[in-house]
C-alpha cells in the first residue's frame, strides 16, 4: 500500500470513501453495537424498563437445551453439507480436468446450481420429494420408505442437506479446478514415470498439493452453511420438526420473530458475530500462504 | 542397462500436423546420446515418446530388446529429469528420492540405502530433510538427478536439464552429469538446444530439424563432415560460411553448382595466392570482435557493392559476408581490404538445396 | 492423465455426465411441470415430458394471479427483483470503486483506518444483525420500500478489496504521465482508471447481480406489501399454504422465473463470471 498514494486532495478522499463509510456505520457497525449492548440487558416482561446484568443473557443461553440443540443442528448440517460438496465438487473437478472434448459443455451446465437461488433450489426439491407427488417422493414409497420431512426430523435434515449440497456443487467445483489445473503438468508426468498408477498419483501427490484449496473451501463451505442456508431452511422446513432443522442462525430468526426475549436474541447474535470472525480470520490467514511454489 | 532402437518413428497430430517424420536411430548400451537442434524440431517430443508421455503414431520404441509403445512410462523401467525439475514440492528431499521407489514395493532398509548412497554420490546428504522451496536451482537439479539415479533404471533421459542454471553451474553441470553417467553406465537419451553442450556430453549426437533427424553419429565426425548445409551451420560456433559454388569463384570437378563451406577457423589471412585448388576471398573488413583468446573478422566479400549487408535469416551471416576466426588478438582494421585463404582439404561441398553432401 | 486408457476417456464422460444429470434434473422437472395443469400433478400423475400446459400457466402465474391464494401477479416479483438486483450491483459497484480509488490513490490521515473499518464488514453478514438493522431501517421509514431494499446491503468489502487488488497493479508511472498530462484525479479515473477496470468491474457485476436477484432474509423483513414482494420470496408464499392445495404448475412456473435472470447471466457470461468468483475470493 506503500508508494502509491499520488493525490493529495484530502477533500475529495474523503468524499470518496464517504458512501460506503456512511452506510457502513450506519447499516453495519451501528446495529452490530446494538446487538453487543443489548446482549448485557435484560427486558422485563412488558418491555418497560431495562437492567444491565453483564453475561447473565449469556448464561443463561448456555443453559438452554434448544441452544445446544440448535448447536447440535448446525455442526450435522456443516459437516455433512461440507463433506459432500466438497467430495462432489472434487470429483467432478477431477473429471472435468482431464483433457476431453466437450469440457466446456460439461462445465456450463456444472455452473447452473451456482445461479439459483437457496430459496428456490429448496423449492425445487421440495417438489420431487413432497410425500404424495414428488417423483422421488413415491419412488422412496415404492421401497417401503416412509418418507415424511414434515414429521420425521432425520428426512427433514437430509432433504436440507440435499438443497445446500447441490447449491454449493458449482462452487467447489469451479475452484477445485483451478486448483488442479495450478498443479505443474511436468509433476504429474514424473509421478507417473515414478511408477504411481493414476489413483495412487491422486492421494499422494494431486491432493496434498490441493490442500490450499481445499482448506479455503472448507471454511467457505462452513460460512455457507451457517449463514447462507436460511431461505432453504425457511422454505423447506421452517426449523422443524421440532427444532430438527433449527441452525444457530434460524433460531435467532424465529426466536426475533416471536419478539420475547430481545436480550438473549441480542446475545445469540453476538456469539455469530464472534464465529463469523473466527472463520474470517482463518480464511484470510491461511489464503496468505496459499502456494507451495 | 539396454539399448535403445528407434525404427521409424513418426508422430502426427490430429490436425495433420507432422511433429516426427520417420526417425531412426539405434542406442547401443551404456551409451550417452545426445539429441540436438532448434526450438520446435521435435527432440523433447522424441524423448517423450521413448519415456512413454506421448503416443507414438507408427514406428516402434524398442528399449532393452522389447517394443514398449504401448507399455505405461511407469513400467518402461526408464526415469527422467525434467527441464524444470518436476520435484514433488510438498515431500522433503529424501522423499522426493524414495517416492519411485515406494511405489514398487521396495522394502524400507534397502530404498534407505539407495537414497543415501546418491545423497552421498549428488552431495545431497546435508539436505534431506529439506523441501524443494528451500533449494537453489543447482541444488534441485541435483535432487532431480537423484531421483533418477536411486531407480536404477534401464534408460535415463534428460530434458534440457540445464537450461534454467546460469552459464557457469551449466559448465560445471555438465561435466557432473557425464561423470555420473560414465560411473553408471547407463543408457542416457539427453535433449538439448545448446550445440556445445551436444559436442561435448555425446557419444552419438543426434541433429534435429523440423522433425527430421539431419544426421547421426559421432560428434567429431559430424564436425568434420557435416551432411547437409543445416548440420554444418548448426554445429561448430562460429557457424560455417556458406556461399554458392558459382559465387565462390572457385571450380571444381564434382559439380558446377552447389554450397560451398568453409569454417571460419580454417581460413587464415595470407598475402599470397591461395595454396593449388583452395579458396580464396578478397574481403572489406566490416566489423571486428576481439574475445581475448581469438579475434573474428567480419568481412564483405569485395565484388558486391558497398551497400551494407543484411541477414536474411537471424542467427546467419548476411549474404556475401564471410567470418574469419584468427587466434590472437591481432587483426586488421575496419575498412581494411584483406585476403583470406582456405586449402582444398578444408572445403565442404553441399547440394544446391543443402539436403546432400558431396565429396570433392 | 498420462496413460493410454483402453476403454478410452469413457470414466470422465461417465461421471460429469452424471454430475450434469444431477444438476440439471431438478431444473428439467420443474420446467416439464410448469407446463402441466395442475391436477395431473397433484396426483402424482406428471410424466416426464413437457404437457400443453404452458402458455396458460405462464399466462396466468406472470400476468394475472389464480385467485387460490392472495398473491400478486408473478410479472410484477419479477420486476421488484430486477430493481432490487441491479440496484444492488450498481450500487455495490459504485460505492466500492471510489471507496478503492481513494484508498489506493490518495494520500490522507486515517486512511488505512478507512480501509480497516470497510474490511471488517466483512465479518457482519446480515444474518449476524438481523433485527438491530431492521430497526433501524424501520426507524429511517424505509421499510417496504426499494432504498430499504438495496441501501443495506450496498456496503461491500469485496468488491472494494477486489478493486483495490486491481488497483494496485497498475503502474505508477500511468498515473504520473497522467499527472504530466494535466489530468486531475477526477479525469484520471475517468478517463484512465475506469476503462482499465471494464473487465472486473463487469465480473463483478454478474457476481453482484446474482447475489442481488437471490437476496432471501432481508426482503423478507423488509417487505410487507404485496407488491414489493421480489420472486425469490414471492415463491415461498406460493408454496405455503399449508391447507390450501399448492398449486404447484404455477409454483414451478415461479421457481423457472426466478432462476431464469441469473441461470441466463452466468450461462451467457460465464468466462466473467468464473473471472469474477475466482478473484474476489483471492
Amino acid at each position: 500500500m506503500e508508494n502509491r498514494a499520488i493525490f493529495s486532495n484530502r477533500l475529495l478522499a474523503y468524499l470518496l470513501v464517504l458512501p460506503q463509510l456512511a452506510v457502513s456505520l450506519v447499516f453495519f457497525y451501528w446495529p452490530a453495537v446494538q446487538a453487543l449492548w443489548q446482549s448485557f440487558l435484560l427486558q422485563d416482561a412488558f418491555g418497560l424498563s431495562t437492567e444491565f446484568v453483564w453475561f447473565e443473557n449469556y448464561v443463561a443461553l448456555l443453559k438452554t437445551p434448544e441452544y445446544y440443540h440448535a448447536i447440535g443442528v448446525t455442526f450435522v448440517f456443516s459437516g455433512l453439507v461440507v463433506f459432500f460438496s466438497l467430495a462432489i465438487g472434487l470429483l467432478l473437478a477431477v473429471m472435468a480436468n482431464h483433457n476431453i472434448k466437450g469440457v466446456q459443455i460439461y462445465r456450463t451446465f456444472l455452473i447452473i446450481p451456482y445461479a439459483v437461488a437457496p430459496a428456490v433450489a429448496s423449492v425445487l426439491f421440495i417438489f420431487m420429494f413432497q410425500p404424495g407427488l414428488g417423483m422421488i417422493a413415491r419412488a422412496l414409497q415404492r421401497y417401503g420408505i416412509d418418507w415424511n420431512p414434515v414429521l420425521n426430523g432425520t428426512h427433514a435434515m437430509i432433504l436440507v442437506v440435499i438443497v445446500a449440497v447441490w447449491n454449493q456443487i458449482s462452487y467447489n467445483f469451479l475452484f477445485f479446478l483451478a486448483g488442479l489445473q495450478s498443479i505443474p503438468k511436468s509433476v504429474i508426468e514424473a509421478a507417473a514415470i515414478d511408477g504411481a498408477r493414476p489413483v495412487r498419483r491422486f492421494w499422494t501427490i494431486v491432493f496434498p498439493l490441493l490442500s490450499p484449496t481445499t482448506f479455503f473451501l472448507v471454511i467457505v463451505n462452513i460460512t455457507y452453511v451457517f449463514f447462507n442456508t436460511l431461505g432453504i431452511i425457511d422454505t423447506a422446513t421452517g426449523g422443524g420438526p421440532n427444532g430438527a432443522t433449527q441452525t444457530l442462525v434460524y433460531k435467532v430468526f424465529q426466536d426475533g420473530k416471536v419478539g420475547a426475549d430481545l436480550g438473549g436474541s441480542a446475545a445469540q447474535s453476538v456469539i455469530l458475530m464472534i464465529i463469523v470472525v473466527v472463520l474470517t480470520a482463518f480464511q484470510f490467514r491461511y489464503v496468505e500462504k496459499k502456494v507451495h511454489y | 542397462m539396454a539399448n535403445v532402437a528407434l525404427r521409424q518413428v513418426k508422430k502426427a497430430y490430429p490436425n495433420g500436423f507432422e511433429a516426427i517424420k520417420g526417425v531412426d536411430v539405434e542406442i547401443g548400451d551404456g551409451r550417452f546420446c545426445v539429441l540436438v537442434g532448434p526450438s520446435g524440431c521435435g527432440k523433447s517430443t522424441l524423448l517423450r515418446m521413448v519415456a512413454g508421455l506421448e503416443t507414438v503414431t507408427s514406428g516402434e520404441i524398442d528399449i532393452g530388446g522389447r517394443v514398449v509403445n504401448q507399455v505405461e512410462p511407469a513400467d518402461r523401467d526408464i526415469a527422467m529429469v525434467f527441464q524444470n525439475y518436476a520435484l514433488y514440492p510438498h515431500m522433503s528431499v529424501y522423499n522426493n528420492m524414495a517416492y519411485g521407489l515406494r511405489n514398487r514395493g521396495m522394502p524400507k532398509p534397502e530404498i534407505d540405502t539407495r537414497v543415501q548412497e546418491a545423497a552421498r554420490i549428488l552431495e545431497l546428504s546435508a539436505m534431506l530433510e529439506r523441501k524443494p522451496g528451500q533449494l537453489s536451482g543447482g541444488q534441485r537439479q541435483r535432487v532431480a538427478m537423484g531421483r533418477a539415479i536411486v531407480r536404477q533404471p534401464k534408460v535415463f533421459l534428460f530434458d534440457e536439464p540445464l537450461s534454467n542454471l546460469d552459464a557457469k553451474l551449466r559448465i560445471a553441470m555438465r561435466v557432473e552429469i557425464r561423470k555420473l553417467q560414465r560411473r553408471l553406465n547407463t543408457t542416457s537419451i539427453y535433449v538439448t538446444h545448446d550445440q556445445l553442450e551436444a559436442m561435448t556430453l555425446a557419444d552419438i549426437l543426434v541433429v534435429m530439424n523440423a522433425g527430421q533427424v539431419e544426421q547421426v553419429g559421432n560428434p567429431l565426425d559430424i564436425y568434420q563432415k557435416p551432411a547437409t548445409t543445416f548440420v554444418a551451420s548448426f554445429i561448430g560456433a562460429p557457424p560455417m560460411n556458406l556461399i554458392g559454388l558459382r559465387e565462390s569463384g572457385i571450380s571444381l570437378a564434382a559439380a558446377d553448382a552447389g554450397i560451398l563451406g568453409v569454417r571460419p577457423e580454417d581460413l587464415e589471412l595470407a598475402n599470397g595466392a591461395a595454396p593449388a585448388g583452395g579458396l580464396t576471398f578478397e574481403l572489406k573488413v566490416e566489423a571486428i570482435e576481439k574475445v581475448g583468446a581469438e579475434t573474428y573478422v567480419y568481412g564483405l566479400r569485395s565484388q558486391q557493392d558497398g551497400q551494407p549487408a543484411i541477414s536474411e535469416r537471424p542467427g546467419e551471416l548476411p549474404p556475401g559476408e564471410i567470418l574469419v576466426r584468427i587466434p590472437g588478438q591481432r587483426g586488421p582494421g575496419i575498412g581494411e581490404t584483406i585476403r583470406a585463404v582456405a586449402p582444398r582439404e578444408k572445403l565442404h561441398l553441399f547440394s544446391a538445396d543443402g539436403r546432400k553432401r558431396i565429396g570433392l | 492423465m498420462v496413460e493410454h486408457r483402453r476403454f478410452g476417456n469413457l470414466l470422465p464422460h461417465l461421471v460429469l455426465l452424471a454430475g450434469v444429470i444431477i444438476v440439471a434434473f431438478p431444473v428439467y422437472l420443474a420446467v416439464i411441470a410448469s407446463t402441466h395443469d395442475n391436477s395431473v400433478i397433484a396426483n402424482g400423475q406428471m410424466p416426464l415430458y413437457p404437457g400443453s400446459h404452458a402458455l396458460e400457466t405462464y399466462w396466468n402465474t406472470i400476468v394475472s394471479g389464480t385467485g387460490k391464494t392472495t398473491r400478486q401477479p408473478v410479472g410484477g416479483m419479477m420486476i421488484a427483483s430486477l430493481v432490487m438486483a441491479v440496484g444492488i450491483a450498481l450500487g455495490k459497484i459504485a460505492i466500492s470503486i471510489i471507496s478503492a480509488y481513494a484508498i489506493v490513490f490518495f494520500a490522507f490521515p486515517l486512511r488505512m483506518t478507512a480501509f480497516w473499518t470497510i474490511f471488517i464488514t466483512l465479518m457482519l453478514p446480515v444474518e449476524v444483525r438481523i433485527y438491530p438493522t431492521y430497526k433501524i431501517t424501520s426507524d429511517m421509514h424505509l421499510l417496504d420500500s426499494y432504498s430499504g431494499l438495496i441501501l443495506p446491503l450496498i456496503a461491500s468489502a469485496t468488491a472494494t478489496l477486489l478493486f483495490r487488488q486491481f488497483f494496485m497493479t497498475v503502474p505508477k508511472e500511468l498515473v504520473e504521465a497522467s499527472k504530466m498530462d494535466g489530468a486531475g484525479p477526477i479525469r484520471f479515473f475517468f478517463d484512465t482508471l475506469l476503462p482499465l477496470s471494464v473487465t472486473n468491474i463487469a465480473a463483478l457485476f454478474v457476481i453482484l447481480f446474482i447475489y442481488g436477484w437471490n437476496q432471501y432474509l432481508w426482503p423478507l423483513l423488509i417487505t410487507t406489501r404485496d407488491d414489493m414482494q421480489t420472486i425469490v420470496i414471492g415463491i415461498k408464499k406460493i408454496i405455503d399454504v399449508h391447507d390450501a392445495l399448492t398449486e404447484w404448475s404455477v409454483a414451478m412456473a415461479t421457481a423457472v422465473l426466478a432462476m431464469l435472470p441469473p441461470v441466463a447471466v452466468v450461462v451467457l457470461m460465464q468466462r466473467l463470471f468464473v473471472k469474477g468468483l475466482i478473484e474476489t475470493e483471492k
